[in-house]
């Protein structure tokens, strides 16, 4: 982006290019205002699944995904955020369970490798600031659905945290077919959990 | 011949028929390939026989503790004493520390217990790669030893029964108190 200003820059005017010059170098000082994606840190962030079996919760981590954000806390309305999940990745803590889950009952890895969530709207909710409302489509085995969750966001040694929990019913996506439709054994309310960490 | 209290016959043999069944569940759904709902459905019931094993030996190690068990026919041996009472003491660690061995396994798996699928029992330890496998082969060898254990008691019931014949499985039994 910053390298693109400066090499248009270069046959541009001279009164223009030192606008734009100053427009980049405010890019960079402060990369929160610009309107660039935040940069994820992977390591502090997660995306899991918290789901009951027989009642127990349980919670499983997608290993892989990116998140990629764009919020600018002055426009938040241009905000947008894009969440790609290798469902591959699912950690149930059992190597045994874990090739289970990617089987076609389950989430058809081979067919269907990533879950995504797209954004269409991020709206601060009234009140403190910080929390909003996010809605988008979630794409999981190949069916999209309009979804809509509560999002907060808190700064933490300079960097953005994003929380959100967004419910969903696994059977609306065809997560566990045949015998596994059977809710009393794994309930149809699965709970998805992001915490990005970025900046 | 003196008998057991009631209650304590009571709790035998309903401990004795749990751990029949959680061994037996046990062993079969650890042999289910993959992922079933039958095997998730056998682990949740197996794990609810095992804190109802723990709670009852809790109630058994108090009444024994204020109930004397009935002493042994005068034509027992001294050995024969010190291998039942080891047994029995065997056994009794057993249902405590099997049970306490399988939860911590499954706290360790990052599967919580919810007693009958209603009650959350408490989560003690977070989940732990490290321990899981550890804890499995505790939970394994515990139950390898109450096997063992097992045998050995039903072997010494029934010699007593059909070789002494000296009735000293009648005081596990409820009857007439003509012994």
């Amino acid at each position: 982006m910053n390298n693109h200003l400066l090499s248009a820059s270069i046959v541009t005017t001279k009164p223009v290019r030192t606008v734009l010059i100053g427009l980049a170098a405010l890019a960079l000082v402060l990369p929160g205002i610009a309107d660039a994606v935040l940069k994820t840190d992977p390591a502090a962030s997660s995306v899991s699944a918290t789901f009951k079996q027989l009642n127990v919760p349980v919670e499983a981590k997608f290993r892989k995904f990116t998140a990629q954000i764009d919020y600018d806390a002055g426009k938040a309305a241009a905000a947008k955020a894009v969440v790609e999940i290798d469902v591959s990745s699912f950690d149930l803590g059992d190597p045994d369970y874990n090739k289970e889950v990617l089987k076609k009952e389950w989430f058809n890895a081979a067919q269907f490798p990533k879950a995504i969530f797209v954004s269409t709207a991020i709206v601060p909710m009234p009140g403190p600031a910080g929390r909003m409302t996010v809605s988008g489509k979630l794409t999981i085995k190949g069916k999209t659905t309009d979804v809509s969750f509560p999002l907060t966001l808190k700064q933490d040694a300079g960097r953005q945290v994003f929380d959100g929990a967004l419910p969903i019913k696994r059977l609306i996506y065809g997560i566990g077919e045949g015998e596994w439709k059977d809710t009393s054994v794994v309930a149809d309310e699965v709970i998805i959990r992001f915490h990005v960490v970025a900046s | 011949m003196q008998r057991y209290t009631k209650t304590a016959m009571l709790l035998h043999w309903l401990v004795a028929l749990l751990i029949i069944g959680g061994f037996a569940l046990g062993v079969t759904m650890v042999d289910i390939p993959g992922l079933t709902p039958t095997k998730l459905r056998y682990f949740s019931w197996h794990k609810w026989i095992g804190i109802t094993v723990f709670g009852l030996a809790c109630i058994r190690a108090l009444w024994r503790l204020s109930h004397p068990a009935p002493p042994y026919p005068a034509s027992m041996h001294g050995w024969q004493h010190a291998a039942a009472s080891t047994v029995h003491g065997l056994l009794y660690f057993l249902i405590f520390v099997i049970p306490i061995s399988g939860y911590f396994y499954s706290l360790a798996a990052g599967v919580p217990v919810v007693y009958l699928g209603v009650l959350p029992m408490p989560v003690l330890i977070d989940p732990n790669p490290e321990w899981k496998p550890i804890l499995k082969q505790v939970h394994y060898w515990l139950n390898v030893t109450l096997l063992a254990g097992f045998c050995l008691h039903v072997a010494g019931a029934l010699k007593h029964q059909f070789i002494d014949r000296d009735g000293v499985l009648q005081r596990m039994l409820p009857g007439r108190n003509h012994l």
